[in-house]
């Protein structure tokens, strides 16, 4: 056995880079016998490819994993679980269709020639789920049927069952009821009592001063602080290496407000609902002007954004564009009147990978360029080459498939789709319907995924696009985004809008004090 | 995955062709080499397969295959044979690029064939047995594509409900009987030559050129494919995909009442048998003629190609008098073979990416 004091895990320099982002950039993390370990950090800080490391998914390009005294290096998830680490994600990876049972024992069930023995794998589920404290859970039962806390446990018991020595967690409080919360937090000082550790990723502070006994935070893919104690560490500390960045993000400077602002509204929306996703929310976006929404994933921004686009259909509530309400759940409608939405996953809901980039660019208008229903593609290419021009896609060429881009180059395609405007093409064919252009872009996570030097650049094209009189609505987890590139800030919570103000009267640790639940300051201890 | 991991290094991609962007438009090689040379690359390699095939038959049937003018009589055959097959999967290549299936089609074939010769539709003439069988397939298609857009089904089930269904209202219909044709201008499509060549098989060829232009060319085909490629993608950009999946089943539905009348008449009648197992051959020789299963790409020519490849074996069997069972085998072969090499193209690749 080792001793309380010697790590149970030590990560030194741990670098990981994906092509055109360097998502770990030398992380530093030690965790001991029977810890609660916090990782604390932004989206976007690493957190989830930290995880996925531990998890034996990535591999490292460099740095050392030195796992209880000896160096290792995963091959695979499957490796990871049998020296002992097991992860539990935050989509749990449970499967529906089987019993609980089934699932504790999954990829390593009890069985005797051949024969699974159904029996002796129920005992013993009791048995796990017995020492979390919950051998209520019944081990027959479809895990489908089970609410969100007992499939959590069921996780945990999977991960008991494999003989666990480090739980990694991510997130398990985010599809939690309160009261359900503090029994996590017991079943987690159970573990810990028996000498497992346990790294917990959470995004909300007041947690950490419950359960956690040390904080280590990331940002930008490095530790920023490590081993902090969890339960005196200001408030303030923990936010300010949090956020606090080295490289400044270059925000492009905002326009004199008052010939906006008297603007009559482009886009309104009053009373906008979706149950179980967001709650009458009214905003309005002007022709030239930026509007930002802040709030964490599940906080129904995104949801909001697709609403608005019509790709979801509202229970209540309306949309008007000039004026003109639209039809819900209709995108095609939406697109007509001039709509466009840069979604949250590029390359799943915006991209054609495979397809060359010029046609990903005319998706939206192709058929503006297409003569009596006959395509055009030399009208196509030589659009979308000027619009590539235009954002200065890297490079300039658009006869490639769009896959061999960067993540911001992806970005400039789906935008650059927005910004062709088929009617005043050279050689237009008279007589055809023509969309009116685009006039609001709707912008989920805009630069996610996006090397730093390149969100300079979105930042500029997103300015200039307003600047021209487009209105933007823009969603971001990343809140110095959303205060220094928008005029107006609304912050979501819950599905709920908290706040709206101008950018300038907003500062970043407001922000995160409105979207993380909780005020900050009241947990501070004098 | 939530990480943002891109697919490949623009940096490493960009440096071979760079030469030729700067130069203006890249060389054919690299033209060739590239993404998009490859449907060509795929199709030149059926071309080699029925090379290969003929050299085969100037092997066992030196008499026929290395006799101009026989060889010539031999290939019309073929194409005849290939011939209704072959337009329905031209049909079936456009379902299976917008990331569909159709298990209808033959069932469709029969039902259209059925209908278009019962006693009382012949009283009509020649033409009206033609829009009949037109008529049925589409509008069955429109029933497949309708049950798979708007009723959300998987394309599987959807058309498999619609195969059995089919196959029986045509046994209903002809009372499992063969309807023989008694209309000249039906049998006359299978006798008449045009220019030397069969009708059947300028039917054939008419049907996959403008299948080429509708995929290639028009609006629709671009939707088709956008929908196969990233269905999400193609719905957030405005398409209107349910509308556009109706149209595709209707079409694969159109290509099997054209198909049923080229086998009534070669058949001079109409059969609830005919079309048997079309569904199947028909979606072999489309994925061997590279069209993708999951949808996205694929090509009319490389489809055609695929049909020709599987007769030309029926052929070399049928002129070795070889028997049936052998040719059923050796298609098995040539199924599994195909995608073996499709998957390991596509594996390759993946090694090939910077990681």
């Amino acid at each position: 056995m080792t001793a309380p004091d010697t790590p149970i895990l030590k990560l030194t320099g741990i670098v990981k880079t994906f092509p055109g982002v360097r998502a770990l950039d030398g992380v530093e993390l030690e965790v001991l016998p029977g810890e609660v370990h916090c990782l604390l950090g932004q989206n976007g800080a690493g957190k989830s490819t930290l995880i996925k490391v531990l998890a034996g998914v990535h591999r490292p390009d460099a740095g050392s994993m030195l796992w209880r005294g000896e160096e290792v290096s995963f091959s695979g998830p499957q490796a990871a679980t049998k020296a002992g680490i097991a992860t539990i994600y935050q989509e749990l990876d449970l499967v529906d269709d089987l019993t609980v049972a089934e699932n504790i024992f999954l990829g390593h069930e009890q069985s005797s020639g051949g024969f699974v023995r159904r029996r002796q794998m129920r005992a013993e589920a009791t048995a796990v789920l017995d020492r979390l404290g919950h051998g209520d859970i019944p081990t027959a039962r479809r895990v489908g049927k089970l609410p969100a806390a007992a499939k959590q446990i069921v996780s945990m018991g999977r991960a008991l069952s494999h003989d666990a020595q480090l739980l990694v967690m991510d997130e398990p409080s985010a599809v939690l009821a309160h009261d359900e919360v503090a029994n996590l937090f017991r079943v987690i000082h159970d573990l810990t009592s028996r000498g497992i550790a346990v790294i917990y990723i959470t995004h909300r502070l007041e947690e950490i001063r419950e359960i956690g006994d040390r904080v280590t935070v990331l940002k930008d893919g490095r530790t920023s602080a490590v081993n902090l104690p969890a339960r005196t560490t200001k408030t303030d500390d923990l936010v300010t290496r949090m956020t606090g960045r080295k490289i400044e993000y270059v925000f492009p400077t905002r326009p004199k407000r008052s010939a906006v602002a008297d603007a009559t509204p482009l886009l309104e929306v009053k009373g906008l609902t979706r149950v179980g996703e967001f709650v009458d929310v009214s905003l309005t976006v002007r022709a030239g002007e930026i509007v930002g929404i802040a709030g964490l994933v599940g906080s129904g921004r995104s949801e909001l954004l697709e609403t608005i686009y019509g790709a979801r259909a509202s229970n209540a509530g309306e949309v008007r564009l000039d004026g003109r309400r639209l039809p819900r759940g209709r995108v095609t409608s939406a697109v007509r009147a001039g709509i466009g939405l840069a979604p949250e996953e590029r390359k799943s809901q915006a991209l054609i990978l495979e397809d060359r980039i010029y046609r990903n660019v005319t998706l939206a208008t192709f058929a503006d360029y297409a003569t009596a229903g006959i395509t055009r593609s030399s009208a196509e290419r030589s659009a979308a080459s000027h619009i590539a021009k235009e954002l200065a896609l890297q490079p300039a060429g658009v006869g490639r498939a769009v896959k061999t881009l960067s993540g911001g180059n992806q970005q400039k395609v789906v935008l650059g789709r927005w910004l062709l405007d088929p009617k005043t093409s050279d050689d237009e064919a008279p007589g055809r319907r023509r969309s009116r252009g685009t006039r609001l872009l709707l912008l989920d996570e805009p630069t996610r995924g996006v090397d730093v030097g390149a969100r300079a650049d979105l930042y500029r094209v997103i300015r200039r696009l307003a600047d021209e009189g487009l209105g933007v609505l823009m969603v971001s987890s990343e809140v110095p985004e959303v205060l220094g590139l928008a005029d107006r800030v609304l912050v979501m919570r819950e599905g709920r809008v908290l706040r709206e103000a101008a950018a300038e009267e907003l500062d970043e640790e407001t922000v995160l004090d409105l979207v993380m639940a909780g005020s900050l300051l009241e947990m501070d201890s004098p | 995955m939530t990480e943002p991991v891109d697919v490949a290094d623009p940096q490493v991609e960009a440096a071979p062709s760079s030469a030729a962007h700067a130069a203006g438009r890249p060389s054919l090689s690299d033209w060739f080499r590239g993404d998009a040379g490859e449907p060509v690359r795929r199709n030149l390699a059926l071309v080699a397969v029925l090379l290969v095939l003929y050299g085969i038959g100037a092997w066992s049937r030196s008499d026929i295959f290395l006799h101009i003018h026989r060889l010539w009589t031999n290939e019309l055959t073929v194409l005849t044979l290939a011939s209704s097959i072959g337009v329905v999967a031209v049909g079936m290549t456009f379902v299976i690029i917008s990331g569909g299936i159709d298990l209808s089609v033959g069932a469709l074939l029969a039902l259209a064939s059925v209908w278009s010769t019962t006693v009382s539709t012949q009283g009509y003439g020649a033409l009206t047995m033609v829009l009949v069988a037109f008529l049925v397939g589409s509008l069955a298609g429109f029933l497949n594509g309708a049950l798979v857009a708007y009723g959300r089904m998987a394309p599987f089930i959807a058309t498999l409900a619609m195969m059995v269904a089919s196959r029986g209202l045509a046994q209903k219909i002809s009372n499992k009987t063969t309807q023989v044709v008694k209309v000249n201008g039906i049998t006359d499509i299978a006798q008449r030559k045009v220019l030397g060549l069969p009708l059947l098989v300028i039917i054939f060829l008419a049907v996959a050129l403008l299948a080429w232009v509708l995929l290639n060319r028009t609006t629709f085909g671009r939707r088709t494919a956008a929908i196969g490629g990233n269905g999400e993608a193609a719905r957030l950009a405005g398409i209107s995909v349910r509308r556009t999946q109706v149209l595709i089943y209707t079409l694969s539905g159109l290509c099997c009442g054209i198909a049923a009348v080229m086998v009534t008449a070669q058949a001079n009648a109409g059969s609830s048998d005919h079309g048997n197992l079309y569904e199947l051959q028909a979606i072999a020789a489309v994925i061997i003629g590279g069209t993708a299963l999951a949808g996205g790409r694929g090509t009319i020519v490389g489809s055609v190609l695929g049909v020709l490849v599987f007769t030309q074996i029926t052929n070399l069997f049928i002129v070795n008098n070889l028997a049936i069972e052998y040719q059923l085998i050796a298609q098995g072969v040539i199924i599994v073979a195909a995608v073996l090499i499709q998957q390991f193209r596509v594996s390759s690749l993946r090694r090939a990416r910077p990681a």
